[in-house]
């Protein structure tokens, strides 16, 4: 067990330090962006006025809530207390109402649309690309073009050839939102129902991207473990090709693991963009909003909470990969 | 070097692959030599024309015409105005106005027009019927005016002096232009796009774009992961910990956030497509550093390194002659890799908008989120963002596959 604390030890300090430094980047790369936000938004509040002295007022009252005024130091304590506080500071675009408050709903349309559908195209692209190993022949040749194929495709490409084809034209599923338009969220069966309907679409197009990509790593590492010696020595020894199997895709399942935790960032950015073309409440259109918006507190929130999000999936991964890989033990121990 | 060449271009996938992205390329290149319009000149007035080819019909009634009897010629006139679905609606209007089904027959033209004649009324109101479909029906009925007619039609012109109008011509039902004597026929093989310019010329120059930012992104992500990876893995020591440390964080922190941070500071009116490309370059090194350190690290301690260290031969010379030739396929593959990945992820920052700026040149990611903005995907116009995600795919999957050629070539284990 000591080794295992030394192991998952090492992997939190490696995640503590990636953090502060995803903190650092939040809070200065938005900061280094010419132009002034805070006049954006007077323009916006003050269409109309006249006077020069009242915008200037409205301006430094402005001012004086964004804490933009203020040395660089000042604005970091803010930006931490904020953080502590969970609401993020105040949203310029959709002022008064604090960022926490317009994240809280779409970071859960996030995390239940993505995190199945990343781990169930894992899981299938992981087995197709095992057999195309396996089986080789005509399965394989068919397999692999498709798979290379899906996983060029941007995923938001993906997300408009499935919306056009199932929601345009053959009108199975809805095309947009996270739910009926006319509906108010509640515990109905009408409601979970067109959630489901809603989620088919984004869900898909996801897995579709996930499994290509998985399905070639999959199969390399398949291919790489069926030639190695100790399946020939196995197969001389004349053990059953059904253990020897089990074997061969336990060992090459290992670097897959190791694979999604590198990965995830990547997925979950291409998955992000695919929301948005559902107009999916999720982040990637409260992501899409900010910008459009300008609202640099509510974007600098977004990518702060995806790379939370990330970077607690990629530490959930390596535990994960403690636990199964025997050499990680051993290592450690030594 | 030949030998390798030999081989690589004996691998059917790498051969396929090349072959898809030499055709995108010389399109990319020759394209522009015969087309000589400028990608982004709005041309249409109107959004998304069909793909199709356009002739210009003051000219094409100025031509000469030529008489040709074609039997089919009338019975396509009237199909091209009173399709099926046009039938059914003049059907469905008579029931309405009280005719019983039994004596309308849709498939009788010329008893359905003459019922159509005698019966509607533009002003009656059908009850039910939505205000929608009532314009509907009086555009229709305008369109069939004359459709059964045989005759020809006048041209006139407007005299400047009294106003009159003076006849000058008539065109025969039989009459016919020769598409090569019209001067003005435009072909717009992918139609228009929202903004009423030519999709394909648009296309091209964005694939042309999207291909050099791709390069550009490559190539900076490549020499950079190069350089520390070579520094880390042959120096090791105290350089090897400074580079792995950054080498770590970046590889936790999701490349695409850190995209979107850079490029919403760097602000709109600064972002071009080449800044774009160095924005990428700069933030997707770190597989290639990790990956050229690890094989530097295996590579040092080979025989014919220690023997040229041992020779007193210089850094530079060691690396130059006795690394990098051993690693170099491994670098031209992450190459390839950053080239396709940075093409997607321009594509996926103009989606965001946050794409390089609009007015100077389209990229592929640009088309894609004009179509977008503009829901040609809703509205059925697959030509303003099929071929633009097919383009994407294509690059993307020849890069791939040309990948994947190379992989087995140079790593044994995965030949079949």
């Amino acid at each position: 067990m000591k080794g295992y604390a030394k192991y998952f030890g090492k992997k939190l300090v490696w995640v503590l330090i990636t953090l502060i430094f995803a903190f650092l980047l939040n809070f200065i790369l938005p900061r280094m962006m010419p132009g002034d936000p805070v006049a954006v938004i007077t323009q916006r509040a003050t269409q109309g006025m006249t006077s020069a002295s009242a915008v200037r007022s409205v301006y430094e009252q402005y001012q004086e809530l964004f804490g933009t005024n203020k040395p660089l130091l000042t604005q970091f304590v803010l930006y931490i207390k904020n953080l502590a506080h969970g609401d993020f500071g105040i949203s310029f675009s959709q002022y008064p109402r604090p960022v926490g408050e317009v994240l809280k709903s779409s970071l859960w349309w996030t995390l239940v649309l993505q995190l199945p559908a990343i781990i169930i195209g894992w899981l299938i692209g992981n087995i197709l690309g095992a057999l195309a190993a396996y089986l080789k022949g005509g399965y394989d040749k068919a397999l692999m073009p498709l798979s290379i194929f899906a996983s060029g495709m941007p995923a938001f490409g993906m997300a408009v050839i499935l919306l056009v084809i199932f929601g345009v034209k053959l009108n199975w599923f809805p095309t947009s939102g996270g739910y009926g338009f006319d509906m108010i969220p509640n515990f109905s069966w009408a409601f979970i129902w067109s959630v489901i309907v809603h989620y088919m679409l984004p869900f898909w197009s996801i897995v579709l991207i996930i499994i290509g990509g998985q399905a070639i790593g999959m199969r390399s590492m398949s291919i790489y473990e069926l030639n190695a010696d100790y399946v020939k020595y196995s197969r001389f020894m004349g053990i059953k090709d059904s253990k020897i199997i089990r074997y061969v895709f336990r060992n090459a399942m290992l670097p897959q693991i190791t694979g999604l935790a590198l990965a995830i960032g990547t997925m979950v950015g291409g998955a992000l963009v695919a929301e948005i073309i559902f107009s999916y409440p999720g982040l990637g259109y409260t992501l899409l909003n900010g910008i459009m918006g300008q609202d640099y507190p509510l974007i600098s929130a977004t990518t702060l909470i995806i790379t939370v999000m990330v970077l607690t999936a990629t530490f959930a991964i390596e535990i994960l990969y403690g636990f199964i890989d025997p050499r990680i033990k051993a290592a450690q121990s030594d | 070097m030949k030998h390798t060449l030999q081989q690589v271009f004996h691998s059917p996938k790498f051969v396929v692959g090349f072959a898809i992205f030499m055709f995108i390329l010389l399109a990319v290149i020759v394209y522009p030599l015969f087309v000589r319009a400028e990608p982004l000149a709005i041309i249409a007035q109107g959004t998304f024309f069909e793909p199709g080819i356009y002739v210009n019909v003051y000219d094409a009634i100025g031509s000469p015409p030529y008489i040709l009897h074609l039997d089919d010629a009338a019975a396509k006139r009237i199909a091209g105005k009173l399709g099926d679905q046009e039938r059914q609606d003049m059907k469905e209007w008579l029931l309405a106005d009280g005719i019983p089904e039994n004596e309308i027959d849709i498939t009788n033209t010329e008893q359905l027009m003459d019922q159509w004649v005698n019966n509607y009324d533009r002003t009656k109101q059908v009850p039910g019927m939505t205000y929608a479909k009532q314009r509907y029906y009086q555009r229709l009925d305008a369109s069939l005016e004359g459709i059964l007619a045989t005759e020809g039609v006048t041209i006139a012109a407007q005299n400047p002096a009294t106003g009159a109008l003076e006849e000058t011509g008539t065109v025969a039902q039989s009459d016919y232009a020769n598409i090569s004597q019209v001067p003005n026929v435009r072909l717009l093989l992918l139609g228009t796009d929202n903004f009423g310019r030519d999709v394909l010329t648009e296309l091209i120059s964005a694939t042309g774009t999207s291909l050099l930012i791709g390069l550009v992104a490559g190539l900076i992500a490549t020499t950079i992961g190069l350089i520390l990876g070579l520094m880390a893995g042959y120096m090791g020591g105290v350089v090897d910990d400074v580079v792995m440390f950054f080498t770590n964080i970046f590889t936790v922190i999701p490349t695409f956030v850190l995209l979107i941070l850079i490029s919403y500071s760097i602000g709109q009116e600064k972002r071009g497509a080449v800044t774009i490309a160095v924005v990428i370059g700069f933030t997707s090194w770190v597989w290639t550093a990790r990956a050229v350190r690890a094989q530097v690290i295996s590579l040092r301690n080979r025989d014919h390194v220690s023997l040229s260290k041992l020779s007193g031969h210089p850094i530079a010379l060691i690396i130059f002659t006795d690394i990098l030739p051993y690693i170099a396929s491994y670098v031209i593959m992450a190459l390839i890799l950053q080239i396709s990945s940075a093409i997607l992820a321009e594509a996926g920052l103009s989606i965001l908008g946050l794409g390089p700026k609009t007015t100077e040149v389209p990229t592929l990611g640009l088309m894609m989120n004009w179509a977008m903005i503009y829901q040609a995907h809703i509205l059925g116009k697959w030509w303003a963002y099929f071929p633009v995600i097919i383009t994407i795919a294509m690059v993307s999957f020849s890069l791939n596959l040309m990948n994947t050629g190379l992989d087995q070539v140079y790593n044994p284990a995965l030949r079949e």
